[in-house]
Order: structure tokens, then C-alpha cells, then sequence
């Protein structure tokens, strides 16, 4: 109908603010732009560019610029990995802690998110909503100690298992990976639901109901509407899991003992223990180079589901 | 392509009764308005019937399959939203192929369907694109090719025009029919538009506080309306209340008004209803017209000029009228004229509930 067409042209954008004509002085529209841009860039830079940059200066000089000894440029310090074969099993490590927190905040994250979205309603969902968000308000360091006490040998959880069957062999898992998930995923699993939350209740309910019409069962409804609907959510709470967890040093030290050396942990002994300012500079790049480029990878799916 | 027939169904919402002792049939291949105003519980009769909501009680039989427990998607319904309702991560042809896909239908002849499916909405060459891309008419016309794609048993509509302005819906009315007729769907169709009912309808229902209180054809639901709600819901009318006398309805002002329709035993009190434009107005030193027995005089009150048409009130010695006519003469009548006015006891209709 010709009609239709007519109507879908969008409308002409509005000009630039600089543009639209004032009583008084009328300034170039560039210049009125760039006022506008300049205390979010003054920002960025004092708070952003400014640390990044002096840290990868640090990443190029052969010490750290505080002490007496002569400071030189170097790429030595990139060359870790190779000089150090030893960091390609601890960056090993890092990815798949990294991989495995949050596909399991995924998994754990989405349906929180779907209950509370689509099963619950009024004042049930505001609290439910608070208590998935109150691990955020406690200390980080509290929360994770707290789960020591709780997995490790003769800790709470085997103290449970043993009051239901006495001679339960021990459960606890302290000083391990899972261990090390276990608190990553408690901790980063607010930002999963509170992601997929948003994506999910936009979901008007019409459009399940119609899936549903159409002869869809419930199964197929999740994958095939729920799924690919809430995939943005899915992917910006993955971004903000997996970007911070690479890094985590805190829960691999606490968790993970002697098998928590991780990227986060290496690097935070440089700047601690070692007194290596350089070497964990570089490190803290090599691991911003390695997340960008598995974004760059996928990218695409990145777009094609942002395009919604 | 199959009867719809629902037996006594009842639901309630805590204290709320929703509706109360439904019975009705929808002849195969009608199409069948479900009218009523908000919380007459329209919409919640129709997502009973697509099994949304569970009656209290009662039975909702497709064909002769009693569906009342069988969940939504082994009804093999098709239902069109207010709000679309197409899913916008998929393509056009996609949204179409969904239910297909869900009856094993795929691959080449799933194609050959969707296409065809379009055309007959006339979006032919939009299979590749997202409903966000399309109009709220194109989008409403991909919605209702959805639901017919898979060759359900029966098409419920929930107000599919209702997002639509003016001109796209009177648009829209006629495509729906016409699909609705190449189809020969038994099509529920749920609306607040009364107009939009009367054109569109083979039957109306009319819905009030959870009751149908008249279905039949529109002209009939329209001409002899047996409840003052469903005389007032439909379009205008003028109520005269009075007591039965020798055959006619006197009224408090004295005027004796004759209909054509059986009136009880003398003395009973009786409202007539008589719709605004069956009344004809001319100047009370007119000629009187044959075959309009009805005449009483009055004077013009208001006088509402609104191109094809006037609005006229009048009033008749206490009795206010209101009278629809055609803008025919040269001169409209003016406010204070004196004028009689005649209708035929054949337009003169008994309501039965109570005034």
C-alpha cells in the first residue's frame, strides 16, 4: 500500500544543536559540538587515558621509575610469555576460569532472571530483585572468606552432609578451580541477572502467547523467542563478567591456594611483592589485548543481535 | 474450518466474576464479533476459547473435540493481538513459517506456503524483511498471514484493529473480510467498535458485566435491540417509558405511542426504544407523510450541523427526542421551530429489562 511506504521514511533528523537559530550570538555548530563533548572528554582523560597511558610507559622501561636504578626502554616485558613459558598455562587458567564463570552465570543468571520477570509479580518481585542485588552491598573480601568456611575440609558444608549420613566423606573443595568459580560466580551473578532481567521483561507477554498459539511448546517458546529476545542482555552480562573475571586476583588467592595462580594473581604480585611495575604493566596489556581480540572475534554476533 | 461451541462457562477472579453461564455456538465458517465495553469480559471469553484462561466451569468444543483441558498449542488455533505481537528477531517469511515449522512443515513446501500466505495479505515481496521495517498495517497484515498460514480450526482476533488510525482500519476491515471469506474461517472477533462490528460481523454478541445479553445477525441485533444496554451500546436511541393502555404505551405527557410488536397485558409499565434516525422532522405545517402513524409535536432545542448530516434535539411537551436526518433540505431547521415529528410503530421496539 502506498500509504505504508510513505509513512516508514524516517523522519529528517534533527540538525546539530549549533544550528538551530538563538536570539543572541550564533556560534559555528563544530564549536558549540565540542563545548558540549569537552568535560566528558577532560573526564575520560584525567580518569582513563591519563592512568592507562602512564602504565603503558611503565610496560616499556626496564624498572620501575621509583628506585635508583638506571630506567631504560625495553620490549623485553611482552616478551613474558616466551621468555616465561609458564604464564601460557596461567593465562590457560585465567580463560577458562573466565569461560567458565560466565557461562555459568549465564545459565544461573538467565532463568533467575526469567523467574523472577515472568513468574512473580509486584511487591515478590522488588524483594527478590534486592536480594539477588545484596551481594553487591557486602564486602567482597567477606563474602569470599565466608565461603572458605563453608567448603573446606570439615567446614560447614561437610558438617550438613554428615548430619543427614555421619561417615560422609569430606566434600570441601577449597583450594581448587571449582572453588575459585564457585566464588567468582557468586560474586559477578547480579550483573547477569540484572541484564537478562532488563532484556527479558521488555518481552511483551503477547509474543509468548502467540508462539504458544502457533502450536509452540513451552521448550520451544524458551529457545526459540525467550532466548534469542533476552540475547542481548546475555551478551552485555557477559561482557561485564568476563572482562573483570580474566583479571580477578582476590578469589583465585583466597579460593584457589596454591592452584589459584591466575593472570589477576601474577600480575598483582608485580605490583605487591615483585616491585616488577613494568612486567605487570605489560601483563595487565597482553590480557586487554587477548579480551579485545575475542571480542573482535565475535564481533558479528555481537552486532547481529544488538540490531533488534 | 469447524463449529466453535462453548457450554455454561463461568470464571471469576477472586470475588470478581468475570463471566457467568455462557452458552453459544459459532456456526462453521461464520464470523461471529464479540462486542461489549471494557470488563465485559469479551477478551476473556475469547482467550478461553484459546485456552489462555482455564473456565471455572463449562466446556469449550472445536469441532467435536472437547478442548476445555488441552493446552494452547494443541488447540491448532490461530489468534491475532491488539499488538501484533510478531516476533521481531525474525524475518517476515519467518514469523509466517513459526507455526508451520511446529506441525513438521519445512523445507520447500513451508516456503511455497509462506509465500502464499503473503500474498493474500499482499506483502508478496517483504518475506526478507523485519517487522520493525514495516508499517502498523503491514505488520498487523504479517500477523494475521501467521495465523492463517497453518490452516487452523479456528481464527480469534483480539481487537487487530484497534492500533490502527482511522483510514488503515476501514482499509483493514475489508481485507479482513475478504480473507476471512477466501478462507472460510470460523473467525471470534473481539472489539469494542460497534460500528466496526455491525460491518464486519456475520453475528454479534453483546457483552455486558460478564452475560451475552443479545447475539444475531447485525441488522437484527441492531433493529430489535431487547435490552436497553444493548440498545444503547449499539449506536443511539430514544427510550419513551410509559404504561400499556388499549393496545398502545401512553406517556406521562399524554402522547400515545403505537409499535408493531406484542406489548404485555394493560397496565404493565414498558420502555420503547426508537433510534434517532427512523424519526422523520418537518415543519409542523407540512403535509403529513402516509405509513408514519407515530406523530407528536414539538419544538427544536438544539440544532448540531455536521455536514451529511444534522442532529436535531427536540423537545415534545416534557419528552426529549433525538433525531438524526439527512442534510437534504435547503434550509436546516432552526433552534425554536415547531415541528412534528412521525415514525412507523414498525421502528417502535419493547425493550425487556427494566427502564
Amino acid at each position: 500500500m502506498p500509504a505504508d511506504a510513505a509513512s516508514r521514511t524516517p523522519p529528517t533528523p534533527d540538525r546539530a544543536l549549533g544550528a538551530v537559530p538563538s536570539a543572541g550570538l550564533r556560534l559555528p555548530s563544530w564549536l558549540v559540538t565540542l563545548t558540549m563533548l569537552l568535560p566528558t572528554y577532560a573526564w575520560l582523560t584525567l580518569a582513563i587515558l591519563l592512568p592507562l597511558g602512564a602504565m603503558l610507559s611503565f610496560s616499556f622501561m626496564t624498572a620501575t621509575p621509583l628506585g635508583k636504578k638506571e630506567v631504560a626502554f625495553t620490549f623485553k616485558h611482552y616478551r613474558a610469555f616466551i621468555d616465561q613459558p609458564y604464564l601460557i598455562g596461567v593465562a590457560w587458567t585465567s580463560l577458562l576460569i573466565g569461560l567458565w564463570t560466565t557461562f555459568l552465570c549465564a545459565v544461573v543468571g538467565f532463568f533467575t532472571a526469567l523467574a523472577l520477570a515472568r513468574a512473580t509479580a509486584g511487591r515478590l518481585r522488588e524483594t527478590l530483585l534486592i536480594l539477588v542485588i545484596l551481594p553487591f552491598w557486602t564486602n567482597g573480601l567477606v563474602r569470599v572468606f565466608s565461603w572458605t568456611m563453608v567448603i573446606r575440609e570439615g567446614g560447614f558444608l561437610d558438617l550438613l552432609a554428615r548430619s543427614v549420613w555421619p561417615d560422609a566423606p569430606s566434600l570441601g573443595f577449597l583450594y581448587s578451580l571449582p572453588a575459585i568459580i564457585l566464588g567468582l560466580v557468586h560474586g559477578y551473578l547480579p550483573y547477569m541477572v540484572l541484564t537478562c532481567y532488563i532484556a527479558l521483561v521488555t518481552i511483551d507477554d503477547s509474543i509468548l502467547e502467540a508462539a504458544e498459539s502457533l502450536g509452540a511448546r513451552k521448550w520451544t517458546v524458551l529457545w526459540r523467542i525467550i532466548v534469542p529476545m533476552a540475547a542481548p542482555g546475555l551478551i552485555s552480562g557477559s561482557v561485564l563478567i568476563f572482562v573483570p573475571v580474566i583479571g580477578a586476583f582476590m578469589e583465585p588467592r583466597i579460593l584457589g591456594g596454591p592452584r589459584g595462580v591466575t593472570l589477576g594473581t601474577v600480575i598483582e604480585e608485580q605490583f605487591t611483592q615483585a616491585f616488577n611495575w613494568p612486567l605487570g604493566a605489560a601483563l595487565s596489556f597482553t590480557i586487554l589485548a587477548l579480551v579485545l581480540g575475542i571480542f573482535a572475534t565475535f564481533s558479528g554476533v555481537l552486532r547481529r543481535s544488538s540490531s533488534l | 474450518m469447524t463449529a466453535v461451541d462453548v457450554t455454561a462457562i463461568a470464571k471469576s477472579y477472586g470475588k470478581v466474576q468475570v463471566l457467568s453461564d455462557i452458552t453459544t455456538h459459532f456456526p462453521e465458517g461464520s464470523f461471529t464479533s464479540l462486542l461489549g465495553p471494557s470488563g465485559s469480559g469479551k477478551t476473556t471469553l475469547l482467550r478461553i476459547i484459546a485456552g489462555f484462561v482455564i473456565p471455572d466451569t463449562g466446556r469449550v468444543t472445536i469441532g467435536e473435540r472437547d478442548v476445555t483441558r488441552v493446552p494452547v498449542w494443541a488447540r491448532n488455533i490461530g489468534m491475532v493481538f491488539q499488538s501484533y505481537a510478531l516476533f521481531p528477531h525474525m524475518s517476515v517469511a519467518d514469523n509466517v513459517a513459526f507455526g508451520l515449522a511446529q506441525r513438521g512443515v519445512k523445507g520447500e513446501p513451508a516456503r511455497r506456503e509462506v509465500q502464499r500466505a503473503l500474498e493474500m495479505v499482499h506483502l508478496g515481496g517483504f518475506g526478507t524483511r523485519k517487522p520493525k521495517q514495516l508499517s502498523g498495517g503491514q505488520q498487523q497484515r504479517v500477523a494475521l498471514a501467521r495465523a492463517i498460514v497453518t490452516r487452523p480450526s479456528v481464527l480469534l482476533l483480539d481487537e487487530p484493529l484497534s492500533a490502527l488510525d482511522r483510514r488503515l482500519r476501514q482499509e483493514m476491515q475489508v481485507e479482513l473480510l475478504r480473507i476471512q471469506r477466501e478462507s472460510g474461517l470460523t473467525t471470534i472477533f473481539v472489539t469494542h467498535d460497534q460500528e466496526e462490528a455491525l460491518t464486519l460481523s456475520d453475528k454479534v454478541a453483546i457483552l455486558d458485566r460478564g452475560r451475552i445479553v443479545q447475539i444475531g445477525a447485525p441488522a437484527e441485533v441492531y433493529e430489535r435491540p431487547r435490552t436497553r444496554f444493548a440498545a444503547e451500546f449499539l449506536g443511539d436511541t430514544n427510550f419513551l417509558t410509559g404504561t400499556v393502555a388499549e393496545g398502545r404505551v401512553s406517556l406521562p405527557n399524554g402522547m400515545r405511542i403505537a409499535t408493531a410488536s406484542p406489548l404485555p397485558t394493560s397496565g404493565a409499565p414498558v420502555t420503547l426504544a426508537v433510534r434517532p434516525e427512523k424519526i422523520t422532522v418537518a415543519a409542523r405545517d407540512a403535509a403529513p407523510q402516509d405509513g408514519l402513524t407515530n406523530r407528536v409535536e414539538g419544538t427544536i432545542i438544539a440544532s448540531l450541523y455536521s455536514g451529511t448530516a444534522l442532529t436535531y434535539e427536540v423537545d415534545a411537551a416534557g419528552q426529549r427526542f433525538k433525531i438524526f436526518a439527512q442534510n437534504r433540505d435547503a434550509q436546516p431547521l432552526a433552534r425554536g421551530a415547531a415541528v412534528t415529528l412521525s415514525w412507523s410503530p414498525d421502528h417502535t421496539v419493547p425493550i425487556e429489562d427494566a427502564p
